[in-house]
This record gives structure tokens, C-alpha cells and sequence, in this order.
């Protein structure tokens, strides 16, 4: 059965149905529906839902309740996800899981509350201090808000790491129709590294959850053993949604709701005969490098980069062609949407170009 | 006859010679053997203590500068039945923690917070704390807290005790036996308000730093007497009307 769903709903209901039981957060805009579903849901399904005085307090009670065991989440917004990250660093450094919703809106500073994709740098480059790295995974509708945070916290459980999921205001508004998954009982794995009570282990050894490690050298230990964990992930984790690629002479690369709009691009242009394609990265972090190779798109000549920011997964993607293509940017920052008129103007600039 | 509590575990401690944090080790070992250890979660701070999980062997949770009270919180209402504190020191309590402390005791979540009060910043350094006297000199206020210039010291658990979420608030100090007997009994009373659920629990520890305060630690008992208690008095500042004697 089809339901018509908010998206900010969704991101709450997924998490209710991927096992998640904790919730603590603090109020901001454009997010604000997660919150009040959750405050409702959560306590019919024996969870707990808390309103923390500070974003610094919400994601520090998300890393007591990972480190006793719990699938735990908590959502915010630009400003509030900036104080998260002495949290996110914390978590990282802790090896806790936890999943992290930004529902990005404009910035820098107090900036506004419409749609952006301006934390793409701090969502992938690590926002917090140290050297660590956060899943980042980016649905584009409010279906795949449903998978991908049941991966969310299939994914921080089995490496033991915060995920971030990357929505926008645009994502967080919208109401969709939506085929709901069917209910099923989530066995998150054991979690027998959790700071529980002795009395919850047969052995009696006690657990002592920490990110300090005063030794450089058992520091450089500990974070070798994340970088290959890391490895590991850029490995096998990559997803990304292809769109008529096999034939483009012109890939557009976007995430998100962006993606949407550069889709219905791709389709306008090709109904004048124009060879376009898109690539969505679904994972932000680990980037899909290999839908870039030549092999992937090998009738590529140019890329054109579409954001909601003034270019930041640009960069990402100009390392994975290495050189090899151009890549060029479009994009409307500090909470203007790119309109498809806009776009199609400069991918029927780029296809005189290439001619 | 007199040995090592068994829940502390054979590591030396690492602190200066006349430091408190040895003493309230201790007491915090005695006291949560009469409960049962093994339901026990601490949730270590930063400051001097920060190694204190090498030597209660319990389960921890190291928490971020100030944020015990928040990662307690979130270990609490995921293990509801278990006994869970924090360890914090006077900056990470009252000063970039004020937050988290203020608002978990306004929930009345269900923790107990252990408050070394040594009126200075320990680790870094011996810099003014939040709690420094007037007068007090330390490596930021070389000439004296000035009240003019760096306020007034923060008296933790009288403000705290106003909120109605806090069921237990004590001021000790360890300066002399019959005084460390009354802090393990306020500890003891911290920990039945916790199992009992009647709500939040702070001991408040007024405790030596002969290293930063430039005396010995025969001196450090004196000031603590002189300095401390005079301007922090000892006490409880709420009990429970009942549900624990």
C-alpha cells in the first residue's frame, strides 16, 4: 500500500523501522518533522525520545547510548550539526556507530532555512577534528530515504562508525507517495564491545569505551587499524545511480534532490538529439570513483558538476577522472535551487562545445 | 582488616603527592561495593581524572570536556537499571560543562555526579577555574581573581539544589577522617537516591591541589579548612523527603 509521506517523516519511520529505539536531539528548521514524529513514535515502540538543551548535548547522549549498545540516532540542520562535530569526532574516535541526519539548509553562519547542498565539504571531509572519515550516504527521493537509512545503521554496526545521512529542505518538505517495506524484525549484530555492566557478560572482563590514547605510537595503531577498515569500505561500500550514461558524450554528476532536476535535463536535452547522461552518487563518502573510469563512461568528453553550493563535489570529482576529462560546475548557492532552464542552457553551451 | 578495596585495581595512581582524587578513589570503591559493581557504568571526564577507568575496574564511558552528564544520560535511558555516574572536576563541571550538568539535573535524570572541587585547573596547567577564590592566585590571574575583572566563584551545588529534578545535593570535604567518613556516607546516600529513582545526585568534593595552590600537603588540609569551607560550606543542601534514610 502506497502512503503519502513528508520526507522529514520519513526519515523517522525508516529509522523506527531499521530497529532504532533512541532519539536525541534540539529543534531547528528545516528538519523539525523528524522530531515530532518521533516524539510520538518512538515511546509506542518502548523507545526514547529525549529533547536535549544543545545539538553538543544531543550527540553526546547519542554516544552514551551507542556506547551501552543501542541503535541510536539523532537529526539537525547546518548550525546544529557544526556543534555536533566534537561529537561525530568523538564517536569516530571511540570506533561507536551512530547515525547522523543533516537536513542541510543555508549557510555559512545563521545563513537561512532553504534547500542547499553547502555541507557537502563538512559531511565528506570530516567536520570534526582528527583524522577519520564518516560514511555519508545521500537518498534523492522520500522511497530511498527508506533504504538507505536502513543501510545507515546496517552500515555504522558493521564498521563501527558514525553514518551521516544527506538530505536538504527540499527533501525534508516534499511529500511523496510511498510504498512502505514491510515491517520485520531487525536483529542489529552483537555488540559484545559495549560499556553495558559487567553483569551482562558471562566472562566479567570490563569495557572501556575511549578515544584517548595518550601514546602516539598506540594512536597511530589505533587509527591504522580505522584507515584499513576505511579501505575496506571505499572498497566495497561505493553506490551510485547511473542514467543513461552508456552513450553520453555529456555526464552530469549530481546528488540528492539536485539529482532530479538534472535528470529531467538529461531527458530534455536528449529530445534535441543531445548524447547526455547523469551519475547520482549515493555514497558521498566513499565516493563512487569507479563509475568515473573510462570503462564506465566511455563515450564521455565532458562532465558538468551540478550542485546546490558554490562547488564542493566537484573536487571529488575531478580526482576521480584524474585529469583524464573536463569537468566543469554549475550551481546556485546559499539556498537558490538551480532551475532546469539554467542548467540546460549550460549543457547545451557545453554540447556546442564538444561538436 | 585494612586492605585495597577489591574494585580498585593494582595500577599506582598517577597524582600529585597530597592530591584528594586518591581518597575519593577510594571512598567511590568502598561505596559501590556495598552496591553491585557489576551493574555499575562510570562515565570518566577530562581533567586530572582522566585515567580513572585504570583504576575502578568497572565498565566506562569516557566522555568529551564537560559532556559526562550528557553521555550518562544517553547511557542511563538506554540501561535504566544500572548505577551510572559521572567523575568530573571543577572545569569540566561548572565550567565548559555547565550545560549539560544544569540540564541533566533539571530532568532528573537519574545519575549521580561525583564534583572534585579543587578551586583550579589541574592538568593544564593550574589556571583559574570557575570555582577559583577571590584572591586566588593561579597562572591566569598571577596578581589574585580579581571579582572585578574574573567574577565571582560558582557555588555548584547551591544553584543546583533549587531544581526540582534534584533529589540529593551534598558539599563535602577530605580534609580530616571524621570528614571523609561523612563524604563516604553522602556518597553512599548519592547512590540510594540514584537506585531508589528518585532523581538526580551531586556530591560536591572539596578536595587538596597542593601543586597548584604552591603549599605542602599538610598546608593544603589548612586552606582547604581556611579558604574552602569558608566560602563553600560543607553539608547536604537537599535530601529526599523519603525513600532513603
Amino acid at each position: 500500500m502506497k502512503v503519502l509521506m513528508k520526507g522529514n517523516e520519513a526519515f523517522a519511520e525508516a529509522a523506527v523501522r531499521a530497529g532504532c529505539r533512541y532519539f536525541f536531539g534540539y529543534p531547528i528548521t528545516p528538519q523539525s518533522e523528524v522530531p515530532h514524529y518521533l516524539a510520538k513514535r518512538l515511546p509506542e515502540v518502548g523507545g526514547v525520545f529525549l529533547q536535549a538543551e544543545s545539538e553538543v548535548a544531543a550527540i553526546n547522549m547519542v554516544y552514551g547510548a551507542a556506547a551501552a549498545g543501542a541503535r541510536v540516532m539523532t537529526s539537525s540542520s547546518g548550525p546544529g550539526i557544526s556543534l555536533m562535530q566534537e561529537g561525530i569526532s568523538y564517536l569516530a574516535g571511540a570506533e561507536l556507530p551512530a547515525v547522523i541526519v543533516n537536513i542541510m539548509r543555508g549557510g555559512p553562519g545563521l545563513g537561512n532555512i532553504a534547500p542547499t547542498q553547502a555541507d557537502y565539504f563538512q559531511a565528506v571531509k570530516g567536520g570534526g577534528h582528527g583524522d577519520y572519515r564518516v560514511i555519508v550516504l545521500a537518498p534523492a527521493n522520500v522511497g530511498e530515504i527508506f533504504t538507505l537509512m536502513e543501510k545507515a545503521f546496517d552500515l555504522a554496526d558493521k564498521y563501527r562508525m558514525p553514518v551521516m545521512v544527506l538530505g536538504d529542505g527540499i527533501l525534508g518538505q516534499v511529500m511523496e507517495p510511498v510504498e512502505l517495506p514491510p515491517l520485520k524484525e531487525v536483529n542489529p549484530p552483537p555488540k559484545p564491545w559495549a560499556a553495558t555492566g559487567k553483569i551482562e557478560r558471562n566472562d566479567k572482563t570490563r569495557r572501556i569505551i575511549n578515544s584517548l590514547y595518550i601514546v602516539p605510537e598506540e594512536n597511530e595503531k589505533h587509527l591504522e587499524q580505522q584507515f584499513a577498515k576505511y579501505r575496506q569500505i571505499e572498497e566495497s561500500e561505493p553506490l551510485h545511480e547511473n542514467f543513461l550514461v552508456e552513450d553520453a558524450q555529456i555526464i552530469l554528476v549530481s546528488f540528492g534532490t539536485m539529482a532530479r532536476i538534472a535528470k529531467s535535463v538529461v531527458l530534455k536535452v536528449r529530445e534535441r538529439g543531445i548524447k547526455a547522461g547523469l551519475i547520482r552518487p549515493i555514497t558521498l563518502w566513499p565516493f563512487p570513483k569507479k563509475a568515473f573510469t573510462a570503462a564506465s563512461i566511455p563515450a564521455a568528453k565532458k562532465i558538468l558538476t551540478v550542485e546546490m553550493n558554490g562547488g564542493q563535489m566537484v573536487e571529488d570529482v575531478r580526482l576521480a577522472v584524474n585529469g583524464r576529462i573536463e569537468v566543469d560546475f554549475f550551481g546556485r548557492t546559499g539556498g537558490m535551487v538551480p532551475e532546469s532552464n539554467q542548467i540546460m542552457e549550460k549543457v547545451l553551451a557545453i554540447a556546442r562545445e564538444v561538436e | 582488616m585494612f586492605k585495597r578495596p577489591a574494585l580498585l585495581t593494582e595500577k599506582n595512581f598517577h597524582y600529585c603527592p597530597g592530591c584528594h582524587h586518591g581518597i575519593m578513589h577510594r571512598l567511590l570503591a568502598e561505596v559501590l561495593e556495598e552496591f553491585n559493581p557489576e551493574e555499575t557504568v562510570g562515565i570518566s571526564s577530562v581533567g586530572c581524572s582522566v585515567f580513572i577507568y585504570d583504576y575502578l575496574d568497572i565498565d566506562w564511558v569516557a566522555a568529551a570536556h564537560g559532556r559526562a552528564p550528557a553521555v550518562a544520560t544517553g547511557v542511563k535511558r538506554v540501561k535504566p537499571d544500572r548505577l551510572v555516574f559521572t567523575y568530573q572536576g571543577d572545569g569540566d563541571l561548572a565550567a565548559i560543562g555547565t550545560g549539560e550538568i544544569v540540564h541533566a539535573a533539571a530532568r532528573g535524570e537519574k545519575i549521580t555526579a561525583i564534583f572534585i572541587n579543587n578551586a583550579v585547573y589541574g592538568m593544564t596547567g593550574g589556571q583559574m577555574a570557575p570555582t577559583t577564590l577571590t584572591g586566588q592566585k593561579t597562572t591566569t590571574t598571577p596578581e589574585g581573581r580579581n571579582p572585578s575583572q574574573q567574577g565571582y566563584p560558582v557555588k555548584m551545588v547551591e544553584m543546583l539544589s533549587v531544581l526540582d529534578g534534584v533529589a540529593y545535593a551534598a558539599r563535602v570535604a577530605l580534609n580530616t577522617p571524621k570528614r571523609i567518613l561523612d563524604a563516604k556516607k553522602a556518597l553512599r546516600k548519592a547512590f540510594k537516591v540514584q537506585r531508589a529513582n528518585l532523581g538526580f545526585s551531586i556530591v560536591e568534593v572539596l578536595s587538596a591541589c597542593p601543586t597548584n595552590w604552591g603549599v605542602s600537603p599538610v598546608e593544603a588540609l589548612k586552606w582547604v579548612d581556611e579558604k574552602m569551607i569558608a566560602y563553600y560550606p560543607l553539608g547536604e543542601y537537599k535530601t529526599p523527603q523519603e525513600g532513603v534514610e
